[in-house]
């Protein structure tokens, strides 16, 4: 049973996939592979899964004003997230997105919502943005 | 023509409009729209004008973060405001005594030259401050690079929000930023009060204590603004560089007050601007011995490299370092290497500071350091360092271990070939 969740969006654009999620904020400097779509931040909770393709699940980012440029050099190496969720706007991530747009043409969707709906997308959850805010949620059975 | 933002108010200024629509050139307008279109993103609805920026987008990344400089300065590019630049990806005229690949160094110039070509100021450094080209206080600036922003804010007094890498040109080529944040007055009154009790005097009076206490800010802070009340002493400019540098590396501290101290916290209230503290923190000397003991991940005694300079080394640091290096040498088996920038190379040089260094064995890099350049061969796996920005990320970054340590431990483990640290400070 898909449930719907209402969010901000911050980046326009529709994308699907298969949610990877954690509370825990990430510095992409340092933490994501921009030649692999790996999470390497090895304190991290998702050190070690691909998230290239995936919709990542993260609060904020963390860290260092380099995070935009590598979420940017990830989307032309092909291996950025196909949409990203988050519990706030995210100034580093959405402008990678805007940046990746006017190099690229090629951006990806951002949604912020409410922790408490945040709190409730899981790892493995497929999940779709619509371009509109809305999030449809289906758990895996 | 200006696109719409999903029904997202904006009030724009004819000079906005004029560049939005493309009347001050191709470069210009690319920047206007990429910030026109972060408005909504910053939850605000116009713009303000910023007098000068600190360009971290240098930072080579990658061919994407190439491909960007070169765009705009192919549109032609020009800053509308005075532009120091950070660090690049190599040291341009002497990558080749390390182990940069050359296609790296070669991207990683033309990059530099596409930020040169818009007419920014060739400083290549994370410590502008230090330059003859310091802002003034309440100054509206763009800057990137977390520990420029936590100087200008903290320490200087002028005003820039966390600039993410790629908008801090966008901001220096249209003199516009969103006015928001730490910008405004409302921005900057502090969140959290954090009073230091029962810290020796010998121990603030050392140098080695403020990269500890600013990993202890951004620990305890993560990205508010802590005001610190109880330091008994006056750190010179370094210290509070390193408060700086250490706060933006465990934490994402923009601005910080110490009262009595900092020119916006001549007293508690005014650091809060009269509102009362949410949020009330004490730090003693456990907070501190734990700060200290987070900076080091290794487990011996074993020692490869000696970095220090993040941010770049100063003239006074220099200054510091040289009669502990005078008549000694370094262990063959330890490299030891010094980041700065190229005019303070330059006047240590001049004024003969250099001498005792290099005659000791250590080697000077400009323009960029060992964290935003591939330039370490793969035998160093054990580093030590006085910077708490070199300790939090040469271990993610460069996949070594690390020793925080004093300066004079650091020239004498050099000597030694193993780490060995004078631990009393911390003891008290």
């Amino acid at each position: 049973m898909a449930r719907v969740i209402q969010g901000k969006t911050i980046i326009a654009g529709k994308a699907s996939g298969i949610a990877l999620a954690s509370s825990e904020p990430v510095s992409f400097w340092g933490g994501y592979d921009q030649v692999t779509g790996e999470i390497i931040d090895r304190r991290h909770p998702l050190s070690g899964q691909i998230a290239a393709g995936r919709i990542l699940v993260l609060p904020y980012t963390r860290g260092s004003s380099t995070s935009t440029a590598i979420l940017l050099e990830s989307v032309r190496a092909g291996v950025a997230p196909a949409g990203l969720i988050t519990d706030r706007p995210d100034i580093f991530l959405a402008l990678a997105s805007v940046v990746a747009d006017e190099m690229y043409e090629s951006s990806f969707p951002m949604v912020a919502i409410k922790r408490s709906d945040f709190d409730s997308i899981q790892t493995g959850d497929h999940i779709e943005i619509d371009g509109s805010g809305h999030i449809r949620v289906l758990e895996p059975s | 023509m200006i696109s719409d933002l999903a029904g997202f108010e904006t009030h724009l200024t004819p000079y906005d409009r004029a560049v939005l629509e493309g009347e001050e050139g191709k470069a210009a307008q690319m920047a206007m729209r990429i910030l026109y279109r972060m408005l909504p993103v910053y939850g605000v609805d116009r713009f303000m004008d910023i007098s000068a920026a600190h360009i971290d987008s240098t930072v080579y990344m990658g061919i994407a973060t190439m491909e960007y400089a070169e765009r705009l300065a192919a549109l032609g590019a020009k800053v509308r405001v005075p532009s120091t630049l950070n660090v690049s990806g190599v040291d341009e005229y002497g990558w080749e005594d390390w182990e940069v690949p050359p296609e790296v160094a070669g991207n990683a110039i033309r990059q530099m030259k596409a930020y040169e070509a818009m007419g920014c100021i060739p400083t290549w450094t994370c410590a502008p401050y230090q330059t003859d080209h310091a802002p003034v206080f309440g100054q509206q600036i763009a800057a990137g690079e977390s520990n420029v922003i936590g100087y200008y804010n903290s320490v200087i007094g002028a005003r820039t929000e966390r600039y993410p890498d790629l908008l801090d040109i966008c901001a220096a080529i249209t003199g516009r930023v969103p006015a928001a944040g730490l910008h405004l007055d409302g921005g900057r009154a502090g969140t959290a009060l954090l009073r230091l009790k029962g810290i020796p005097r010998a121990l603030q009076e050392d140098d080695a204590f403020y990269p500890v206490l600013g990993h202890l800010l951004g620990r305890k802070a993560s990205d508010g603004i802590p005001v610190v009340e109880g330091l008994d002493v006056q750190p010179n400019a370094d210290q509070l560089k390193a408060v700086c540098a250490g706060g933006a590396s465990s934490g994402a501290i923009a601005l910080f007050h110490l009262v009595g101290i900092t020119p916006e916290a001549p007293t508690v209230a005014a650091a809060f601007q009269g509102k009362v503290p949410t949020e009330f923190i004490e730090i003693g000397m456990a907070d501190v011995r734990q700060a200290y003991q987070e900076l080091s991940t290794s487990q011996g005694a074993k020692l490869d490299l000696v970095v220090l300079g993040s941010p770049h080394f100063s003239v006074n640091e220099f200054k510091a370092l040289a009669p502990l290096m005078m008549g000694k040498k370094r262990h063959p088996d330890v490299e030891f290497l010094i980041t700065c920038s190229r005019a303070v190379r330059m006047i240590a040089e001049h004024v003969g500071l250099l001498a005792p260094i290099e005659a000791f064995g250590a080697k000077i890099t400009v323009d960029t350091c060992p964290l935003t350049s591939p330039m370490l061969p793969p035998r160093i796996k054990h580093l030590m360092t006085n910077s708490a920005k070199y300790a939090y990320y040469s271990p993610g970054l460069l996949n070594v271990d690390v020793t925080y340590g004093r300066l004079s431990d650091c020239v004498q483990s050099a000597v030694l070939g193993r780490i060995e640290r004078e631990e009393g400070l911390w003891r008290a």
